[in-house]
């Protein structure tokens, strides 16, 4: 049973349980489900993205990007640098904002007021390329933070809820250090742990190990297959394909604010459809 | 202290060239000073004789004596641990001013029988309003600087006049504008509260520059993962974003407060009976100016001494999350 045949039927609400709940998926389903993209919302869409635009001032960086993520899905999202994967990303939690199009996630539309918006970060949770981790609070205290703040868990509960969350990504110990006494990898590692501690339906990573050094790329990649294992919903922009090969059930290839293709990893990486995408995965696999 | 390299480097103060150097800087400086008049003359009458009759000799002897006494100082200093240092130099500095107050023949005992009520009244006095316009010009500066940086434009262009304005004008204008403007449109305030708001709105302006770099000092990262985990505007700034920038906003804020302590002393024009105003009615009274004048110097100093003291405890304080 490879990782990617893996998906989780019966999650709780936070979208991810114990390894017991794990079935094997047929590799149809995951045709059905990547076919199926562009339909109308269903029950299970986390995050539906329809004829979505974005500009940069003149520059358009997004153009007419259609994409679903359902519940338990993995999407690996690449590209060359500057194709705008971090833009995309970017808009399902609203950092950024999208000029045309629709955005929806888990069932509410994402424009510019607030309340709305608030409520779907509730539900997204985002690691970033440089951690962004909050260096005046120690690592057990970044994390209790949102859970105390956002959701009003009292504070015995919030520390509970970090340490089972800094346990599940293996540095419980290091819960009363400051980020900066921790390395890199840690405080990546530190970083998930602080968002899965909102319990979020859907985890967008953008980049989270291009900063690291290769051993703790490892540690990392760890983390975060685990993390699927355990049928969290995610979409990662990453340049690993090792792990988009082993863990997504998608990838998404995009290319001057464009998605250029869209396949299954097998297909993707054996027999990619467009020269875009040969070019660059010669290049991104030449080394 | 800066980051100090791990080699050590070796002690200026020893190298032959450098002591020769500063020795012939003492001595040029003290030769072309002439003070055989002075005590300095005074003390070394069994060496050149009467100080005034000596000329050149004379000059020369006493520079020689400055320049040796200096230059052994600095060896000595060499040897001893960085904190025995600094205590040295600052005990050196305080035993020369003493020596050039003692020379304004001061009557001593004046200044200690108006010594009682200069504290009592005037520190008194000059506390509450500078600690009450502290507070004020505080929440002012953080109002205006997050004013500042908002993208609504009514409220950039209060906070922009504002800074502009206080910031323009001299503070003693602002004090009689407020004190002689205000009544004018019926609004009548006593000296004090007229010295404080007059002294808040002045060092709120410069508060709220200091604000607004400390906040735009924040990396962007922080603001895109505290909205990441939906946190908003106001929890951001105050859990995030200002306890981030407080070690940055905090050495240019102890710089205003102790500018602001002083500046307090502005308000003496309206009659309220603090420090400087104190000095110069008990000075004026029996023409015993310069007493009263050095005690409330000293006294304004002892007061800042405080406030660095404080500076630098809350430095330590937020100094803690960068230790390795
Ligand atoms: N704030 C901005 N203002 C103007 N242009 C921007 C801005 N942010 C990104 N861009 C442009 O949008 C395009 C897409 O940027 P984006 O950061 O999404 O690329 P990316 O695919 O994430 O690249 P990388 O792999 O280097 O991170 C780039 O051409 C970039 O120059
Ligand atoms: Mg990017």
């Amino acid at each position: 049973m490879t990782v990617s045949s893996v998906v989780q039927l019966k999650g709780g609400p936070n979208g991810y349980s114990n390894a017991a709940a794990e079935v094997a998926r047929p590799e149809s389903s995951s045709d059905r489900r990547s076919s199926s993209q562009g339909q109308g919302p269903l029950s299970d869409t986390v995050i539906e993205a329809k004829k979505v635009s974005k500009w940069y001032g003149a520059f358009r960086a997004l153009t007419d990007i259609n994409l679903t993520v359902r519940k338990g899905e993995r999407v690996v999202i690449c590209g060359p640098s500057g194709s705008g994967k971090s833009t995309l990303i970017r808009c399902f939690n609203r950092l950024e904002a999208h000029q045309e199009g629709e955005i929806t996630v888990n069932g509410i539309r994402l424009h510019s007021k607030m309340r709305d918006v608030a409520e779907v970060r509730k539900n997204v949770g985002m690691v970033f390329q440089h951690f962004n981790l909050f260096p005046h609070m120690t690592v057990l205290m970044n994390c209790m933070a949102a859970p105390m703040w956002i959701k009003g868990v009292p504070e015995a509960e919030a520390r509970k809820l970090a340490i089972k969350f800094l346990e599940r990504v293996h540095i419980p110990e290091q819960a009363n250090k400051y980020p900066a006494q921790l390395s890199g990898g840690q405080q990546q590692r530190v970083a998930i742990a602080r968002s899965l501690c909102m319990e979020p339906a859907v985890m967008l990573f953008d980049e989270p190990t291009s900063s690291l050094d290769p051993e703790m790329v490892a540690e990392v990649l760890d983390t975060m297959t685990s993390l699927a294992r355990d049928g969290m919903t995610m979409v990662c922009v990453t340049h690993e394909m090792g792990f988009a090969r082993s863990v997504a059930d998608r990838v998404v290839f995009m290319d001057a604010g464009l998605i250029v293709e869209e396949n299954k990893p097998h297909d993707f990486f054996t027999n990619p459809q467009h020269e875009r995408t040969k070019l660059f995965l010669s290049q991104i696999l030449k080394h | 202290m800066l980051y100090q390299d791990t080699v050590e480097s070796e002690i200026l103060v020893h190298k032959p060239w450098f002591i020769a150097s500063v020795f012939a800087v003492v001595l040029a400086v003290f030769l072309a000073l002439n003070l055989t008049g002075t005590t300095m003359g005074e003390l070394m009458r069994p060496v050149i004789g009467d100080p005034l009759e000596s000329g050149l000799y004379g000059r020369f002897a006493i520079a020689f004596v400055i320049a040796i006494v200096f230059c052994l100082n600095l060896v000595m200093i060499g040897f001893v641990p960085l904190k025995v240092q600094i205590g040295i130099v600052w005990l050196e500095m305080l035993i020369l001013f003493l020596v050039f107050v003692k020379t304004l023949n001061l009557n001593l005992p004046f200044i200690w029988k108006n010594l009682p009520f200069l504290i009592t009244q005037g520190i008194v006095t000059t506390l509450y309003v500078s600690a009450i316009s502290l507070v004020f010009s505080s929440l002012i500066g953080i109002v205006a600087a997050v004013a500042k940086l908002s993208s609504n434009g009514f409220a950039y262009g209060i906070a922009s006049f504002y800074t502009s304005f206080f910031r323009g004008l001299p503070l003693l204008m602002q004090i009689y504008l407020i004190y002689l403007g205000l009544p004018q449109l019926g609004i009548v305030m006593d000296a004090v509260p007229s010295g404080i708001l007059a002294l808040s709105l002045c060092i709120g302006a410069y508060m709220t520059e200091i604000f607004r770099a400390g906040i735009q000092s924040i990396d962007r990262g922080q603001w895109e993962a505290s909205r990441s985990l939906g946190f908003g505007f106001g929890l951001t700034m105050r859990r995030i974003i200002l306890p981030q920038a407080l070690p940055v906003i905090i050495p240019p804020m102890g710089n205003s407060f102790i500018s602001m302590l002083k500046d307090s002393s502005l308000v003496s024009v309206l009659g309220v009976w603090e420090l400087t105003f104190l000095a110069r009615t008990l000075g004026q009274a029996t023409f015993n100016h310069m007493e009263m004048l050095i005690a409330v110097a000293i006294i304004y100093w002892i007061l800042s001494i405080c406030l660095e003291l404080i500076q630098s405890r809350i430095e330590r304080y937020y100094a803690r999350s960068k230790v390795r």
